[in-house]
């Protein structure tokens, strides 16, 4: 396409992944999230539908598509279940995307084809207890002995790392170099999986933490240059903030769609509540965020698509996007009144579900501080 | 094995529709998206061509503005290629109208199979099918619930009230399919890729030899006369057990003579 407009082919793609979340996901969202189950047949079945490989080359079964069409399948997925629309988002943004960008072609040709099928889920374990925002800070010490390399150290927060068909988990590592990157195939031995974390939201997504003790990988897992693991995967982040950016976008067109079918229908002082203009003018601010949103996600995916610079453009989607999404849902439970703080109503879980996005893959204090620093600002 | 699919191209079921307050047809204006019921046609026709191991699936849709959406919907499925029926002077065509232009197409194709849904989600008349057949001369079996092909003939289970029946057919022939026959596959992202580059042949009613006083208002015997809401489903009813529930969900479906 030659502007950011999303084209016929992405409105087709939209409205099969449209029906396919709306069947498949939809009516089971909310169990999920009340039993904290992560459906591994969804999964599959995403997988099955080409959306965990729609952005790699078909050389590995991918769709060779790109960027645009994976933030449509993220935001109509996260439209009916943010905890599907995180699986894929990291599925595919996490898991393969640090093999296929910086992994050896061996490295590739192993792991790439069931993650991009979505016969495996991969991970990624940057964050640790006491290094996040801070990613330099990395503690978890890699070191060589023989032909294996030794990991010690912890990982917090790191999703799809242990559902049934997560095959790999990369983490960062300090070595000699600086910062480096491992790929650790899920069942190594010194490779702990703790047991999941009770979170506000996310329910049916996948997390725990990680310890890694006295974990060896042989010398062929070191993904990419020696000391550029920091590096590799700030840049992978950028992708990911798009990515994150359209799952908010789905979140905050549910939340609409969802308040203003309720503001027609709900009647209070003879006649629907929609008529009160102190509710009415939200949603219809509402709806300008979710038009900026939707511009701010899809401008910064097709310049990922154009190849040109992306830093800017994901915080701004990013930072944007996540913001609405949380306006969106304290928005929508209000209109709901004392609906809306019950469980029966989706909103709920929408409103639990978009704290975390303010959060993951770059806190919105760490947006603006890319935005400062873009703007030239001395900031730390 | 060659199977034609007839693929209806509808408006927007979920967008609310408006008839045109003139001939009481439905406005077709705006984009058109593929007939969830002949999903299911499209379904069955590329198993039975799996299962042939060799032959393909061609889509024939008449539609009134060049529209192919829902053809590409279809072809994502895996259909082979499309034949696109789009005239201006196919404004108003009924029934048999549209039976005799989607005959006509049909025959270019030569298949040895022919599937249609039993009835379309906007027009409904479930008549279109069974007159493409008669117009062709070729036997046609409704209803069917499920569809095989055996050593050179078909072998179709049809619903009906009671039960269903078996019916075999020599072929070719024309079977409508009911949406209990296969479940649909969602189109592939690579589907819809591939879906980008596969021929739709568009025909206007001269190619296929057809007078244009056949078809549109002119050619049409069926008028739409009046149009009228339909009644609100009433609300159901519930049984609150003190006992006696399962008497009266007995009676209840005596009355219905389901039982
Ligand atoms: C008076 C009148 C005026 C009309 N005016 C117009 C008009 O201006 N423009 C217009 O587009 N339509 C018009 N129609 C609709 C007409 O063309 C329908 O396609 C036709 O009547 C089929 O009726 P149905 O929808 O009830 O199909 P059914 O008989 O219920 O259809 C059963 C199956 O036949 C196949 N089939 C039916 N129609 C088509 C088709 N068009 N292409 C491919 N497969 C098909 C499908 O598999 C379908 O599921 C008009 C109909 C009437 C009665
Ligand atoms: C459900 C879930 C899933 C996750 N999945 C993954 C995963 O798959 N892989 C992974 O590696 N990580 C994952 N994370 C971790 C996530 O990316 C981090 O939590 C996030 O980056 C913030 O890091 P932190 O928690 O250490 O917070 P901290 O960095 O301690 O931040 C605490 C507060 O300080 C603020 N702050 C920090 N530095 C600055 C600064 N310079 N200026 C202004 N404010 C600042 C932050 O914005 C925040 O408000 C996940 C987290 C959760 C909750």
């Amino acid at each position: 396409m030659s502007s950011w407009e999303l084209s016929d082919d992405h409105e087709i793609f939209r409205r099969v992944v449209r029906d396919f979340a709306e069947s498949e996901i939809a009516p089971h969202a909310a169990q999920w999230d009340r039993d904290h189950h992560f459906p591994v047949d969804v999964a599959r079945a995403m997988g099955d539908l080409g959306l965990f490989g729609l952005v790699f080359p078909e050389r590995w079964g991918g769709g060779g598509g790109d960027f645009a069409s994976l933030c449509v399948a993220i935001e109509e997925i996260g439209r009916v279940d943010q905890s599907m629309g995180i699986t894929l988002s990291a599925g595919v943004g996490l898991g393969a995307n640090p093999i296929h960008q910086f992994g050896s072609e061996d490295q590739q040709d192993r792991w790439l084809p069931d993650l991009v099928a979505g016969r495996s889920l991969g991970a990624f374990g940057l964050t640790e207890p006491d290094a996040g925002s801070d990613a330099g800070a990395t503690r978890t010490r890699a070191h060589l002995v023989g032909d294996e390399w030794v990991i010690d150290g912890s990982k917090a927060f790191i999703t799809n790392c242990g559902t049934e068909i997560t095959s790999i988990i990369t983490v960062t590592a300090r070595t000699d170099d600086g910062i480096s990157a491992f790929v650790v195939p899920a069942g190594t031995p010194g490779l702990v999986v703790e047991p999941p974390y009770r979170k506000l939201g996310w329910h049916a997504s996948d997390t725990h933490g990680l310890l890694l003790d006295g974990c060896r990988v042989p010398t062929t897992n070191l993904l990419g240059k020696p000391g550029h693991g920091l590096r590799n995967f700030l840049s992978i982040l950028d992708d990911g903030r798009i990515a994150i950016s359209a799952l908010a976008l789905g979140c905050a067109r549910a939340c609409l769609e969802h308040a203003v079918d309720y503001a027609k229908q709900r009647n209070a002082f003879g006649g629907p509540i929609g008529r009160f203009q102190g509710l009415a003018f939200q949603l219809s601010d509402l709806a300008v965020a979710i038009e900026n949103a939707h511009n701010l996600t899809y401008k910064a995916a097709w310049l990922k698509d154009q190849g040109r610079p992306i830093g800017q453009a994901a915080a701004m989607a990013k930072l944007y996007s996540t913001e609405t999404a949380v306006t969106a849902t304290r928005v929508a439970t209000q209109v709901f009144g004392g609906a809306g703080f019950i469980e029966e109503t989706p909103i709920v879980r929408f409103y639990r579900d978009a704290k975390i996005l303010e959060i993951g893959e770059g806190t919105s204090e760490i947006q603006r501080l890319v935005l400062a620093r873009g703007l030239g600002l001395p900031v730390g | 094995m060659n199977v034609v699919v007839c693929v209806k191209q509808i408006p927007d079921p979920a967008a609310p529709p408006s008839l045109d307050p003139g001939t009481n047809n439905l406005i077709r204006a705006g984009k058109l998206i593929l007939d969830d019921s002949d999903a299911y046609g499209v379904e069955m026709a590329l198993q039975l061509v799996d299962k042939a191991g060799e032959g393909e699936v061609t889509l024939v849709s008449m539609t009134p503005n060049g529209e192919t959406s829902g053809l590409r919907t279809a072809l994502a499925m895996g259909a082979a290629k499309a034949i696109l029926i789009s005239d201006d002077s196919l404004a108003g065509t009924d029934a048999l109208g549209t039976a005799k232009v989607l005959a006509a197409a049909i025959k270019r194709a030569e298949p040895d199979l022919i599937l249609a849904a039993t009835e379309s989600t906007d027009g409904y008349t479930g008549t279109t099918p069974v007159q493409i057949a008669e117009i062709l001369g070729l036997p046609s079996v409704t209803f069917a619930k499920k569809v095989e092909i055996d050593g050179g003939s078909l072998k179709v289970e049809r619903q009906t009230e009671a039960g269903y029946d078996e019916v075999e057919s020599p072929l070719p022939a024309l079977v409508t399919v009911t949406a209990g026959v296969v479940e649909p596959r969602y189109p592939s992202f690579k589907g819809i890729m591939a879906a980008k580059s596969k021929p739709v042949e568009t025909l206007t009613i001269a190619d296929l030899g057809i007078d244009a006083g056949q078809v549109g208002a002119i050619g049409a015997r069926q008028e739409i006369t009046d149009v009228s809401a339909s009644e609100e489903r009433a609300s159901g009813e519930i049984v609150v057990d003190e006992g006696d529930a399962h008497q009266r969900v007995i009676q209840f479906l005596e009355q219905l003579k389901v039982l």
